[in-house]
């Protein structure tokens, strides 16, 4: 199967008056459409340069980005971006925020609103949709940026420690609830985190990246084998363990914390 | 109906009568001091020429509500304090605008606007009269040039200061600079444009004022600077009383404002 996403070779560096930075060095990896990938990494190591290159928000300094076979030159409305946080504009009620990205890209219709409505009902927002985001848990708002991305259908899905921002319970109940969202809706996602356990229970395959400047150390792939494949179920089950323990040797012995 | 404890009821009341002293002494101070200056004046313990009295103020302002030459002074000075208040935060908006969205051109500017800033704009009035006459125009732009360049400076650092992560959130959604502008920018600024235009509306009087006191032959400036010459302190001193109250009302009504933009915004 072609791949959705090629990265071959790609390198960048932060450049300021007190000298030069490098982020990522000759990385170099595919992702197949469905497929749900999560890179991790020492705290800066730049996981999230990696996502910020692959959105076409910063450009790469060397090698080559390609998306659907061709050369990834600007950000894509193909590709959707989830951040660390919510980012929900408290001047603008759940329904119209969910709808910015339509606004920005001149899709407001008729039609797109009312699959903006259709989303909010099927992922349990409905009844907020006149809501302000601070009138919502934290679980709820990022089920509403979840769904302010998704509307636009991207094709590419990149997940940038959407839940570091909300408390363990929350966590593990928004990550449960997104995991299933992706996984019904067909989505190639990357995830970024530095949550091994997050990485496990809802990847297929596991990037390890070592401290600045990142290099691909190690590859994993993950497979539960489970009749009901969710998050939280691949938390209670016996290889649970044994992929966190091989991820987490590889993160030790890349010699960081 | 919801049942109020005891206590909840002893705090509710003492709350009550909190408020209530805080304005009776409000208007205790007020009254008072009216009272003692009325007092002083009458006994000639102040020279009610010099100091003059609220009596005489208020029969001052009376006749002058009679003839009506009171309005026209309050209306030109309102007239002008309010355009030039209007095209502060209008050129102050866009100025802030296109230096955010021009950084080379906001940091090559920036010595400047701190120097234009930090002069004392009361000096430029003269130099106003020469280049522009004596006329409204001049005023309003005296007034103007007090508030203009704090106005600007102070949107521009507002502007600055959004979370540079709602206009990355702009950049992924395929966004360009002008939709982080229009999207983010100004709608999150409603609050520093209201606290600026708090602080204009003040300094557009005060600029104003300054223009009328050299070519102005109406409004309350006028008045105050010919009083001053003529010896008419009943005149001087009503029009400063009249200044205060214009200068509270305009504040109010931004503080409406800044309400209902709580609610929006």
């Amino acid at each position: 199967m072609e791949p959705l996403l090629e990265l071959k070779h790609v390198s960048y560096s932060y450049h300021t008056p007190e000298g030069e930075t490098a982020a990522l060095k000759n990385i170099t990896f595919s992702v197949a459409p469905g497929e749900f990938t999560a890179i991790v990494g020492p705290s800066g190591c730049g996981k999230s340069t990696l996502l910020s290159v692959i959105a076409g928000l910063i450009p790469a300094e060397s090698g080559d980005i390609f998306f659907n076979g061709r050369p990834l030159k600007e950000s894509s409305t193909n590709i959707g971006y989830m951040l660390q946080q919510d980012q929900l504009f408290e001047w603008r009620n759940i329904y119209h925020n969910v709808l910015l990205g339509l606004e920005i890209q001149h899709m407001l219709t008729a039609k797109t609103k009312q699959y903006a409505k259709d989303l909010l009902k099927t992922y349990g927002l409905e009844q907020f949709e006149n809501s302000r985001p601070s009138e919502l848990s934290g679980g709820m708002r990022q089920r509403a940026a979840l769904i302010r991305t998704l509307i636009l259908e991207p094709e590419l899905l990149l997940l940038d420690e959407p839940f570091s921002a909300l408390d363990y319970q929350t966590r593990l109940s928004v990550g449960d609830d997104i995991g299933q969202i992706i996984r019904r809706e067909k989505r190639t996602a990357i995830l970024v985190t530095h949550d091994l356990s997050e990485a496990v229970s809802l990847a297929d395959r596991v990037i390890v990246l070592t401290k600045r400047p990142a290099i691909i150390r190690q590859t994993i792939p993950v497979f539960f084998d489970l009749d009901n494949d969710t998050p939280l179920n691949r938390r209670n089950a016996p290889e649970f363990k044994y992929y966190f323990n091989q991820i987490w040797k590889e993160l030790n012995d890349d010699g960081s914390d | 109906m919801e049942v109020i404890s005891n206590t909840h009821k002893h705090y509710l009341k003492s709350l009550r009568r909190h408020r209530f002293i805080v304005r009776i002494c409000r208007c205790l101070i007020l009254v008072l001091f009216l009272g003692l200056w009325e007092f002083a004046a009458m006994t000639g313990m102040i020279d009610s020429f010099i100091f003059s009295s609220p009596r005489k103020i208020a029969l001052c302002f009376w006749s002058m509500v009679e003839d009506k030459s009171i309005f026209l002074h309050i209306g030109v000075t309102l007239y002008e304090t309010l355009i030039s208040f209007a095209l502060v935060i209008i050129f102050s908006i866009l100025a802030a605008t296109i230096l955010w969205f021009f950084p080379k051109l906001s940091e090559i500017l920036e010595p400047y606007l701190v120097v234009l800033n930090s002069l004392p704009k009361s000096a430029l009035a003269p130099l106003l009269i020469v280049w522009l006459g004596a006329n409204t125009t001049t005023i309003i732009v005296a007034g103007m040039s007090v508030a203009v360049f704090g106005s600007i400076l102070n949107l521009y650092t507002s502007f600055q200061r959004i979370s540079k992560e709602k206009i990355k959130l702009i950049y992924t959604l395929g966004g360009n600079r002008g939709h982080a502008m229009t999207k983010v920018i100004l709608p999150a600024s409603v609050p520093s444009i209201i606290s600026s235009m708090k602080v204009n509306i003040g300094l557009c009087l005060v600029g104003v004022i300054i223009g009328e006191f050299i070519g102005a032959r109406q409004g309350l400036g006028y008045l105050i600077i010919y009083s001053s010459q003529v010896f008419k302190l009943d005149w001087l001193i009503m029009s400063i009383i009249i200044l205060c109250i214009i200068a509270m009302v305009l504040y109010q009504l931004i503080s409406i404002l800044e309400k209902w933009c709580k609610k929006k915004f």
